[in-house]
């Protein structure tokens, strides 16, 4: 059982603001039935002094999903849009006397969900929806909100993200890409070094050498402590020929995300421009 | 806000320890301390208690007094089961189980696939039936064990181990089988199911927690797995857990007596309660196949909210159940058992499962009945989901 506090409790079993607002001019949505979690929030903000004057929530989930979306719209109301931006996920967190650290996700939704209904409000597309890699595909997180997460409260496991965006919480085969990004916040490099340190011209016979060496080292290994497996068909050219066997078939795009990692780190250890054709 | 009331429906995760059991253990706690390995009459008197216990468990079995040994847990039992097997068989590198079996042998395999074992998991239908084809098909000249559990503890499905027995006779595998849920619900009968190794847990059947038992055929080939003294005929090392093997000697002679009850009244509380929560909340479904199922257990998807929510609220009605919701097992996926079934994501983050037992009355269920449907309600009301259009058949059907 979680150790929840008596205000997370509280707002659980009595969530405040709970519907939905019909002439609300900001809604944000985030979260999803396949993903265990979702909320939608209503606000309805005065045009002039852009102040919300309504907020209301509607949530599929936990307890702490509930309370995190109740604290926010507490947190938001009576504040303009800009002020209420400056929220973090740790200042619902707090409002509500913590939460479990497996249960910051939480949090977190609440904040997205007030980004989401700000972009809503300005008549944009959430930004990092557009721009940024998803680097889980299990549970849709792009890299632009890993890095946010990470900086804002200050993490330093891969364990902490996955408690607080759910990456590398399905499948897990992002979990590398998800270290090498947390790598990248806490001791970031230069460019030049990154691109300097991959082999610029290779002989094919040097090339597919590489390819399965990458495959049986690197590869390989991680797919297996989950039960899957890889076998390397044919090479030719920029296209790379390959078995997949996933352990998570359950998972929806497993498939493509292991196709993914395959893909991302052949790119990164021998050439950039290396396409995986999976073979049935 | 907490309820005085207790109504446990949550005793596939464990069970009251019966008073009888209770009474039978204390002695051991107290004037009977010896210990059976003594030379002594002080400690012998014990081991007669340990040989009878023995013989009420092979009984519950239908089995050899000498074919049981006692262990911690059903975990442990598991573990000794499939790891015992491949040390005596060390030229054998392949294990065949289900995707639906309980952490004990599963997380147990998966283990063993990093040591470079090859693991099968044959998958589950949507109801959770197994091929037995595709489980025939798996065994090869290299499997070592096949691993199926007799009962699931999440949707209470049987599995068709006689037959699944023979298969692996046929082909020469040893077969183990996880009978923690089956055991004192349905008849396990070692004489007519073709079993090699078979685990059972004390506190699923009102023993207490931390006994466990291991039924080896005569004939077997398994290493032990805990090393040390002979006890168990040097099989299990480590003095014997007297009072506990005692206790679990006597839950295992009421759960003979006890089988027709579990089959009888409380298969009959269990199915009002189904069919009610399915008559009063809309958008509810069974997970598993109802036709074929344990006695007690029924594991229902509530559409479009999620089951941590509805666990505590139930709580806080004094109701105790469990789910296979993502939030419940601190993982972020839904249970692999529901999630290999297919269950689409809409209801398996809402499923609930009740499991009764002897001690549930029929004023327990009507309780349950009665506070359940508010509690779904209250919550689809919250969920961005449950949309108009669900509403309106909500309607309707009321």
């Amino acid at each position: 059982m979680w150790n929840y506090t008596k205000s997370v409790i509280d707002h659980f079993t009595n969530p405040r603001n709970v519907g939905e607002i019909e002439n609300a001019n900001a809604v944000g949505e985030v979260g999803s039935l396949a993903c265990g979690d979702a909320l939608k929030l209503f606000l309805k903000i005065d045009p002039q002094s852009r102040v919300i004057v309504e907020a209301k929530f509607k949530t599929f989930g936990c307890a702490s999903a509930i309370a995190s979306a109740s604290a926010l719209t507490e947190l938001v109301r009576g504040k303009t849009l800009e002020e209420a931006l400056k929220i973090t996920n740790d200042d619902i967190a707090r409002y509500l006397g913590g939460l479990p650290e497996q249960k910051m996700h939480c949090s977190v939704m609440g904040r997205e969900a007030l980004e989401s209904a700000a972009a809503n409000y300005r008549g944009e597309k959430m930004q990092h929806e557009e721009e940024s890699p998803v680097i889980c595909k299990c549970f849709w997180v792009t890299e632009k909100k890993i890095r946010q997460v990470i900086q804002e409260n200050k993490l330093t496991t891969v364990d902490q993200i996955t408690n607080y965006t759910k990456a590398g919480g399905g499948c897990g085969g992002c979990l590398p890409d998800i270290k090498r990004i947390l790598d990248d916040v806490l001791n970031p490099k230069p460019d030049i070094e990154k691109t300097s340190s991959k082999p610029k011209k290779m002989t094919m016979l040097q090339k597919i050498n590489l390819i399965k060496k990458t495959i049986d080292e690197e590869i390989a290994p991680a797919l297996r402590a989950d039960g899957g497996n890889i076998e390397l068909i044919d090479v030719d050219g920029t296209n790379v020929t390959v078995r997949l066997i996933g352990a998570c078939s359950h998972c929806p795009g497993a498939k493509s995300t292991l196709q993914h990692l395959v893909q991302d780190t052949l790119r990164s250890k021998v050439a950039p421009d290396i396409v995986i054709i999976e073979e049935e | 806000m907490t309820s005085s009331r207790i109504v446990y429906l949550d005793n596939n995760a464990t069970t009251a320890v019966a008073p009888e059991v209770f009474e039978a253990m204390l002695p051991f706690f107290k004037e009977l301390y010896g210990n059976p390995s003594s030379m002594h009459t002080f400690g012998g008197q014990v081991a007669h208690h340990i040989d009878q216990a023995r013989q009420s468990v092979a009984a519950l079995l239908n089995a050899h007094p000498d074919e049981i040994i006692f262990t911690s847990c059903g975990t442990e039992s598991d573990n000794q089961a499939i790891r015992g097997v491949l040390e005596a068989y060390p030229d054998k590198r392949h294990i065949v189980t289900t995707k639906v079996e309980h952490p004990a042998v599963l997380n147990t395999c998966r283990f063993l696939a990093r040591k470079g074992y090859r693991i099968t998991e044959i998958p589950v239908d949507k109801k959770g039936n197994l091929s037995l084809e595709a489980l025939s098909q798996a065994l090869t000249p290299d499997t070592a064990i096949l691993s199926v559990m007799a009962a699931n503890n999440e949707t209470g499905n049987l599995f068709p181990i006689d037959e699944i027995g023979k298969i692996a006779k046929e082909k020469g595998v040893i077969f183990h089988s996880d009978a923690v849920q089956a055991a004192g619900k349905i008849p396990l009968d070692t004489k007519k199911i073709p079993v090699d190794l078979l685990a059972l847990s004390g506190h699923k059947l009102h023993a207490p927690k931390g006994i466990g038992v291991l039924y080896i055929r005569r004939g077997t080939r398994i290493f032990p797995f805990m090393l040390g003294g002979h006890q168990e005929r040097n099989r299990r090392a480590g003095t014997e857990n007297v009072p506990y093997v005692v206790g679990l000697g006597k839950a295992c002679e009421q759960a003979i007596l006890g089988i027709s009850e579990e089959n009888t009244r409380v298969r009959e509380l269990r199915d009002r309660l189904e069919k009610g929560l399915c008559e009063r909340i809309s958008s509810s479904y069974i997970n598993g196949n109802p036709l074929w199922r344990l006695p007690n257990t029924t594991n229902i998807g509530f559409e479009f909210i999620e089951g941590e929510a509805i666990l505590l609220h139930l709580s806080s009605a004094g109701i105790a159940a469990s789910s296979g919701s993502a939030c419940t097992s601190g993982s972020l996926e839904p249970s692999h058992v529901l999630m290999a079934m297919e269950v689409p994501f809409s209801y398996a983050h809402g499923s609930v499962r009740f499991s009764l037992s002897k001690y549930t009355t029929e004023e327990d269920i009507r309780y349950v009945l009665e506070v359940m449907p508010g509690i779904v309600q209250k919550l689809r009301e919250m969920s961005p989901f449950f949309t108009k259009e669900a509403r309106q058949m909500e309607q309707a059907r009321k």
